[in-house]
């Protein structure tokens, strides 16, 4: 074990699907079990014909790689690709089914901000619980406990319990137990795509810091430019699998081109079983041409095929638009019905168009989500990106301004007598 | 973090690393940690937390006394009726309560179990905390109701200190099967407050254990918690009893074996939690 930190071998994680009919069956009855049982002890009773199937899904699938002593690397890969699996195991949260990791030194993995927070404690008993919480020791804790405080700038604050706290504040003093944690090796998910825009630079210098101690850091992320910034090795997973294993620069572009498909504009979807299923979305510009690319002075339309395979009563669409990890807006497709119809089985296009200059430059993304009130059926989210930029219009006049304040474009008109 | 020693971990399929008690101790503080927000999350709505500790086994030792005493005219073996409810309800309410608790714990910290790792055998272990600290209260009032009646405890009150820690082992033994089971069975946790109940009836709390018959009196202590309320008796009160030590030995074998099964199948299953929590 010279000098490497992680050896990840033949990895594989999968999970076992039981569905009973076309239900998927989530949890196991204790009283099916015991009658199981009986039926297998008594003898001449009829053994069950099962009319349950069971399905294995791989999330990982053989993963093998090393990671050297103080390199920080970055995971990237679209929902689902298995990152998240991938940190879950490497933290000992859960067991690979196949395979195996070895580690050498400590770790310490932030897998979410806040774990073990409690609101009806206060800020400083919250730093006591986290931080035994992440595996530091009482001594550890109160070594450090300035420096935590100072960081998370919330001295005046910390006798009063974190439900009153804002959740910027909330934010804050979680991100710094967690900073103040003195690993060999650091496991980060996605923990900066929270928060506002100076609280994630913060986060960020504090990893930074970190890295620059010779630390091991494994970094899954959405945010490219944050992994451009910090890692100098990117590995790129796709359905449980590697992909691409290299320097950031090169593997963000195969990551940014996976979801343009086969044509911009155009994503398509693996078939999930289930009453209604998303086959395709598509993006288009005012010349009903698919594209990812749009001009700030036209409007853009989401078309979203779908197929419904049984009766549905309150089937819904809904669509959330979001930059830079903040929501815009969430539309439903029955937002103007006052009466739910049902939808019989078929397939159907649902369009909802974002009128023309509402949305200023930059890189927005969509969360498609189908469901009834009871039940979500489908959940895509972090695969459907699209830029805006202006090329026709000028930005320095005008409220299409990026510089100037708020996230989209004032929709109002002024008038004046 | 600084004083522990740097140390490869190898994490597979089989999991069967020889450290998982070396685990629990560097995890000691943590244990402290959950038991001590526990109780901090109790009690800090103060009134309500121990009002709740104090008033339950109070109303239900009135009702028992009336029950049993009264009405049914049961022997009290040379004390008080009350007294010899009250002094059952203190290890009966924290066997239930401690039970109870740390069945449903992995539950309710399903979000830490999915986020980070920790010996989760740590999780029901620090429930017992809290039942722990409302049995003190109750062992308060237990005093105040003994002078009341002027009974003076002895040196026998020091037996307290193993008969508690035979509960613990017993509400942990048991409280690790139902913790892991809950998990596992969405529909387990119905059956853990009717064990309670039926328990409370089935256990020698409105009544002296020697109302059963002498042939039965060994079968009887196949439920732990008979010689513990009987210890706590003994300890406790100027009865004309003495230990039964048969059964004592029995039912210290029944949560050995509670104790060691529970944490065999929590071991077994703990590593699927955080895919099936």
């Amino acid at each position: 074990m010279s000098n490497i930190a992680i050896s990840i071998k033949n990895l594989g994680k999968s999970y076992q699907i039981t569905h009973r009919g076309r239900d998927v069956i989530r949890y196991r009855k204790f009283g099916d079990a015991l009658i199981d049982i009986a039926k297998r002890i008594i003898p001449f009773t009829k053994k069950k014909i099962s009319h349950e199937t069971k399905e294995t899904f791989w999330a990982l699938d053989d993963i093998s790689f090393d990671v050297r002593q103080g390199e920080q690397i970055g995971i990237i890969g679209r929902n689902g690709a298995g990152k998240s699996t991938l940190l879950k195991i490497a933290s000992r949260i859960t067991s690979p089914t196949r395979g195996s990791i070895e580690i050498a030194g400590r770790v310490s993995s932030l897998l979410e901000v806040g774990t073990g927070f409690h609101p009806e404690l206060t800020g400083r008993e919250n730093i006591f619980l986290n931080g035994a919480v992440l595996g530091m020791s009482r001594a550890d804790i109160r070594r450090r406990f300035d420096a935590i405080v100072d960081f998370a700038e919330v001295e005046k604050f910390l006798d009063t319990p974190v439900k009153h706290y804002s959740s910027g504040m909330y934010m804050r003093l979680a991100f710094s137990v967690a900073a103040h944690l003195e690993p060999d090796i650091l496991i980060v998910d996605e923990v900066l795509a929270v928060g506002d825009a100076a609280f994630q630079r913060k986060c960020l210098g504090k990893m930074k810091e970190v890295g620059g101690q010779g630390r091991t850091v494994l970094f899954v992320s959405h945010n490219m430019g944050a992994i451009t910034e910090f890692c100098s090795r990117a590995i790129m997973l796709e359905r449980g699998t590697i992909k691409a294993d290299g320097t950031p620069a090169q593997v963000i572009p195969l990551y940014a081109g996976i979801g343009r498909g086969n044509s911009a504009g155009v994503f398509s979807f693996k078939d999930s079983g289930g009453p209604c299923h998303i086959d395709r979305v598509l993006l288009s510009n005012i010349h009903d041409q698919p594209s990812v690319d749009f001009e700030l002075s036209e409007p853009i339309s989401i078309k979203i095929e779908y197929e419904v395979r049984e009766l549905l009563t309150e089937l819904q669409f809904a669509i959330t638009l979001n930059k830079d990890g903040i929501d815009l807006f969430q539309t439903f497709d029955t937002d103007d019905d006052h009466e739910i119809l049902p939808t019989i089985p078929g397939r159907y296009f649902a369009t909802y168009t974002i009128p023309e200059k509402t949305l200023k430059e930059g890189t927005y993304s969509l969360r498609i989500t189908a469901g009834t009130p009871a039940e979500l059926m489908r959940d895509i989210s972090g695969e459907i990106t699209f830029e805006v930029a202006s090329h026709t219009l000028s930005l320095l006049k005008k409220s299409y301004r990026t510089d100037r304040q708020g996230i989209i474009i004032s929709p109002g008109h002024w008038k004046q007598k | 973090m600084s004083t522990i020693e740097k140390h490869t971990i190898v994490i597979s399929s089989s999991n069967t690393h020889g450290r998982y008690f070396h685990d629990l101790w560097s995890y000691r503080d943590l244990l402290f940690f959950l038991s001590w927000r526990d109780i901090l999350v109790r009690y800090k709505q103060t009134v309500i937390g121990i009002a709740w500790a104090v008033v339950r086994p109070l109303l239900t030792m009135l009702i028992f006394s009336f029950v049993f005493g009264r009405i049914a005219k049961l022997p009290s073996s040379g004390t008080a009726y009350p007294l010899m409810v009250f002094s059952a309800m203190l290890p009966w309410y924290f066997f239930a309560g401690a039970l109870t608790d740390s069945s449903n714990s992995l539950l309710v910290n399903s979000n830490m179990i999915s986020k980070v790792y920790f010996p989760r055998l740590l999780i029901p272990a620090s429930t017992i905390a809290v039942s722990l600290v409302d049995l003190g209260i109750s062992l308060v009032i237990m005093l105040g109701l003994m002078a009341w009646y002027g009974v003076w405890p002895t040196f026998r009150i020091l037996a307290l200190i193993p008969l508690i820690v035979i509960a613990i082992t017993a509400a942990l033994g048991l409280g690790l099967w139902f913790a892991a089971l809950n998990v596992r069975y969405r529909d387990f946790r119905y059956i853990v407050p009717f064990i309670t109940q039926i328990g409370l009836y089935v256990s020698p709390v409105g009544f002296s254990s020697t109302v059963i018959p002498e042939h039965w009196r060994l079968a009887y202590s196949i439920n732990p918690m008979v010689s513990v309320i009987d210890g706590f008796r003994w300890a406790l009160l100027d009865t004309n009893t003495d230990l039964y030590f048969p059964g004592i030995i029995l039912s210290l074998a029944v949560i050995f074996i509670l104790l060691a099964s529970g944490i065999w199948y929590f071991r077994r299953t703990e590593n699927t939690f955080a895919d099936e929590i």
